[in-house]
């Protein structure tokens, strides 16, 4: 990426969403990766995506692990409060933080090492858990900042920089989620904006733990022959389901799709997902379908991507948990202490 | 029978009940606790359990003192022993002159008892197996056929025990009638076979007052509530698992929306240590009161996100109850062995603040306070109970709250601040104190944003990794750690009833024990004066006590003198004139321990003072 500061000037026809803000108002601080690198495009499509839905950046909370990958949230939507947490552990501070304030709209941003490696365990229960997120995996196969080594979500047989060939089993963090009961899972690649943008969209839109794993090539460790995480690679191979579109309840609908190859989800907030189907028997409704047609496909050596699992009626934790409407950090003293009366009756009891 | 004097004493011993882990011993055995408290004499039970759910030993202590010393005393009168695979060390156990109670159904030979103490047998298996027919009510009421031999035993009133059956079992009258008869069946066998009273009496008196009864765990869990505490992040490890229950307990009576019957609240038990801790440090980033409660082993686990708390200043109280360490250590058994990897909890240079409370009142005031302390100083705030404490009822001053008070939230910038054009700079020390002022997530839409890291910032929270910014990060955190000083509950003194050149310090459970071992030092004519420590940053007061004194002792519960070596390193005291009193063998400290070793060292002193010894 470029260090030149970017020139801070808006023409009459700048774009502007129906809030008044331009996409630059969801910019963050300028990229410290690579240029070339993947997670910038991912950074981009996230801007986009919230200024196509008219999110207030304010209400975002943008949330990260270490690694490359989650160094990001620095990058983009520079109006919200961002935490850069420990290595594989953001699932549990997001959940705390969506415990705390529910309305908030809260991202979760991850690398396969932060969630495949040493974040498997949180991941895992971040997505058992139901909490209410919209959680991206910025996924390049190997360690960047520590120089190339291989991650957790590397295929078996690709081959390193330096030429070593990888013999452990991959991780596939999309099939973890669809099993750990993530309700709304997407793969995409960081190279095709086209189908990214709406699946952030989608999932940003969806009540429950969205999952979406964004194939991001490493420009620098992991674009070689040999890497099946390479830009190459992965548009030779990428086997796409679906395409998708999010429809506001404030859209009119003006695209015409053929008889039979649109499939319409309606989400609880009343966002329309239109599915444009590209595999005509898959049905991501359908969750153990979902895991076989993944399975079928990755032996061989496809990467499945598109709207792979959505369930729209799917409950969240809070739902679970039964906590008030009001956010539990705005309950002011009234609300949380029960006072000296209630003290003293709890004291008779206990003599 | 030898010749050897019986204990005689009325309101003021101890008795010990060795029983079988899971056998229902322990309802009955607070039960008979229960019964001296409502005659008035006050009353310190403690658990003493294995990590088991059923047939391993498991003892109950129950210190009876009019005087209200509710510490351990140490030693033994009466010997309560109905558990066969113990009886050899719990028959040593007990004092010369005292009193064995057992099952006598089974005949032992003479070699198997002392001659020095006084015995009394009652066949209670045989009467069980001949009053009933299934087996679990011939195990349960055996229990309740003792109470009812030891209230005749001790003279007490058997109407208060049947009383508090009733209580017990109200609405549910069946069991108050099965109850009461083998209770009755105890209490008139042993008036009709055994020499009642024996030397040791309950007899009516009004030491317990308006005193309440409970554990220190539960007094947490209500503290929390009375602190604020909205989310709570937990993952089960004895002997803390009951602060997060009673939380969730009271929350369901004191937080549920009576309109809707929604909670004002979250508990989640979260899959580990690491994620409880996470948890609760993302709900505390996010403007909620925050906690979790755990042991030394989720300490260990927890560091890397104690630092990240304290370097990213999120408040988070942590409840630590401490237990045997290390490893895992004696997980059923007592220490204070956490405040070194407490204080000084992650890599890099950390410092934590810390509070110790004494018993349940001060569970509940302390754990309370820590929402306060933890939201103004913006960093965790760790409570050290321990199991002794955490897991016993205790008799102690009933909860107190001012409806005036208002919680403490410390320095937050709201939209109205931010839009009147206050400058906003995360880890600026606007005020001097090294305590920056922070907003919550979703404040305003244009101001007061900013990106939260463990990695250097400079004070604006931009990404920096100039040394300077650096520097003057480290060295605000120094000065808010200066400042917690003065914002922590001041120490508890106590002077001797003579002036002296010795003290002692000391912290937490060993409270009630330090309490009576002074008393019983006083009687011999030795006179300390005595300081309890109540928070980490040491308050000036404690160097000053030090500084007053000759020589200080330092009693805790643990191995290496933990508290002694924070005095060293924070208080820069000369090592030579802290004295360590250590006790850590799992249990309880006890006030003859107390005051038998520092009896013991002063008079070592005398003999060889310690100037001559440094001249030779």
């Amino acid at each position: 990426m470029t260090y030149l500061v970017k020139p801070n000037i808006l023409r009459p026809d700048t774009p502007r969403n129906t809030l008044g803000y331009t996409r630059r108002d969801y910019e963050g601080a300028i990229s410290t990766l690579c240029a070339g690198c993947g997670h910038d495009s991912i950074s981009a499509a996230v801007v986009q995506a919230c200024f196509d839905l008219d999110i207030e950046p304010h209400r975002v909370a943008k949330l990260s692990g270490i690694g490359c990958s989650s160094k990001t949230p620095d990058y983009f939507l520079g109006a919200s409060h961002g935490f850069n947490t420990t290595h594989g552990r953001m699932p549990s501070v997001l959940t705390g933080a969506a415990l705390a304030n529910r309305d908030l709209i809260y991202m979760g941003i991850s690398g396969d090492g932060d969630s495949a490696s040493i974040g498997i365990g949180q991941f895992a229960h971040a997505m058992r858990r139901g909490v209410n997120m919209t959680y991206i995996v910025e996924n390049n196969g190997v360690y960047g900042l520590t120089k190339g080594q291989f991650s957790a979500t590397a295929d078996k047989g690709s081959k390193s920089k330096r030429g070593v060939v990888n013999s452990d089993t991959p991780i596939d963090l999309v099939a973890l989620a669809l099993q750990l009961g993530a309700s709304y899972v997407a793969r995409s690649f960081s190279g095709d904006k086209e189908q990214l943008i709406p699946l952030i969209k989608g999932a940003l839109r969806h009540r429950g733990p969205a999952f979406i794993d964004v194939v991001s090539p490493c420009v620098t460790f992991n674009n070689h022959a040999g890497s099946t995480k390479s830009y190459d690679y992965v548009r030779e191979h990428n086997d796409a389901v679906n395409r998708l579109d999010v429809i506001l309840p404030r859209d009119q609908i003006n695209a015409s799709y053929e008889p039979g190859s649109l499939r319409r989800i309606v989400q609880h907030d009343g966002s329309i997902l239109h599915l444009r189907k590209l595999a005509t028997d898959y049905d991501p409704s359908e969750r153990v379908g979902a895991m076989n047609h993944l399975q079928e496909r990755h032996a061989l050596g496809e990467i499945v991507t598109g709207l792979l699992y959505v369930d729209s009626a799917a409950e969240d934790m809070h739902r679970n948990l039964n906590t008030v409407e009001r956010p539990l950090n705005q309950l002011g003293d009234a609300y949380l202490c029960p006072g000296s009366k209630a003290l003293h009756a709890l004291n008779a009891s206990l003599r | 029978m030898s010749s050897t004097t019986n204990i005689e004493s009325c309101n003021d011993f101890v008795i010990k009940f060795a029983n079988v882990n899971g056998s229902g011993s322990a309802s009955a055995n607070e039960l008979f606790a229960r019964a001296i408290m409502r005659m008035g004499v006050p009353v310190a039970p403690r658990n003493i359990f294995p990590s088991n759910i059923q047939g391993m030993p498991t003892w109950y202590e129950m210190r009876v003192s009019a005087e209200g010393w509710l510490g351990r005393r140490g030693g033994c009168d009466l010997m309560v022993a109905m558990n066969p695979q113990t009886w050899d060390r719990d028959l040593a156990e007990i004092d010369s002159g005292g009193y064995l109670f057992y099952d006598s159904t089974k005949t032992l030979p003479r070699s198997r008892f002392r001659e020095d103490i006084t015995v009394l047998g009652i066949p209670l298996t045989e009467i069980c197996n001949r009053e009933y027919a299934d087996p679990r009510q011939r195990q349960l009421f055996k229990n309740i056929m003792y109470v009812g031999a030891l209230t005749a035993l001790l003279d007490m009133d058997l109407g208060v025990v049947e009383n508090l059956i009733s209580d017990q079992y109200r609405g549910k009258d069946k069991l108050i009638g099965a109850n009461v008869n083998a209770l009755k069946l105890g209490y008139d066998h042993a008036k009709a076979n055994l020499p009642c009273p024996i030397g040791l009496r309950v007899e009516q008196s009004d030491g317990v007052g308006d005193q309440i009864f409970i554990n220190g765990n539960n007094a947490c869990g209500l503290g929390a509530i009375y602190g604020g505490a909205t989310v709570a992040a937990w993952y089960p490890i004895t002997p803390s698992t009951s602060v997060i229950e009673a939380f969730a307990s009271y929350c369901r009576k004191y937080r549920t929306d009576p309109d809707n019957g929604m909670a004002r609240y979250a508990v989640v038990q979260a899959e580990d240590e690491l994620a409880s801790i996470g948890m609760a440090i993302g709900a505390g980033w996010n403007g909620a009161r925050a906690f979790t409660a755990t042991s030394g082993p989720g300490i260990s686990l927890m560091q890397e996100f104690f630092g990240l708390a304290y370097f990213a200043e999120v408040p988070v109280v942590i409840f630590d109850v401490q237990r045997g360490g290390p490893s895992t250590g004696m997980p059923t058994r007592t220490q204070q062995s956490d405040l070194i990897s407490c204080a000084y909890s992650s890599h890099g240079d950390t410092k934590h603040v810390m509070l110790f409370p004494e018993d349940p009142h001060e569970c509940f005031t302390l754990g309370a306070q820590a929402f306060d302390l933890a939201d103004r100083l913006q960093t965790p705030v760790f409570v050290l109970l321990d199991l002794d404490i955490g897991m016993n009822d205790r008799l102690c001053k009933p909860f107190e709250w001012d409806d005036q008070r208002r919680y403490d939230r410390g320095k937050v910038m709201s939209a109205e601040d931010l839009e009147a054009g206050k400058n906003f700079g995360r880890y600026l020390d606007v005020d001097g104190d090294g305590i920056p002022w922070r907003t919550i997530p979703g404040t305003h839409p244009t101001k007061g944003a900013f990106f939260s890291r463990g990695t250097t910032r400079n004070a604006y929270a931009k990404y920096s990794e100039a040394g300077t910014d650096y520097v003057y990060n480290m060295e605000r955190l120094r000065r808010k750690f200066e400042t917690a000083k003065s914002l922590l509950p001041a120490p508890i003194l106590q002077r001797a009833s003579q002036p002296s050149r010795y003290g002692a310090i000391y912290y937490g459970s060993t409270g009630p024990a330090m309490a009576e071992a002074s008393a019983l030092l006083e009687a011999q004519g030795v006179h300390v004066d005595t300081l309890r420590v109540r928070g980490f940053p040491f308050a000036d007061e404690v160097i000053d006590f030090i500084d007053e004194h000759d020589y200080v002792f330092v009693v805790e519960q643990n191995e290496s003198g933990q508290l002694r070596m924070l005095l060293c390193t924070e208080g820069e005291v000369d090592p030579k004139r802290l004295i360590r009193v250590l006790h850590y063998d799992g249990t309880p400290i006890t006030a003859r321990f107390i005051s038998g070793r520092i009896a013991d060292a002063l008079s070592e002193h005398k003999v060889t003072p310690i100037r001559k010894k440094v001249a030779s």
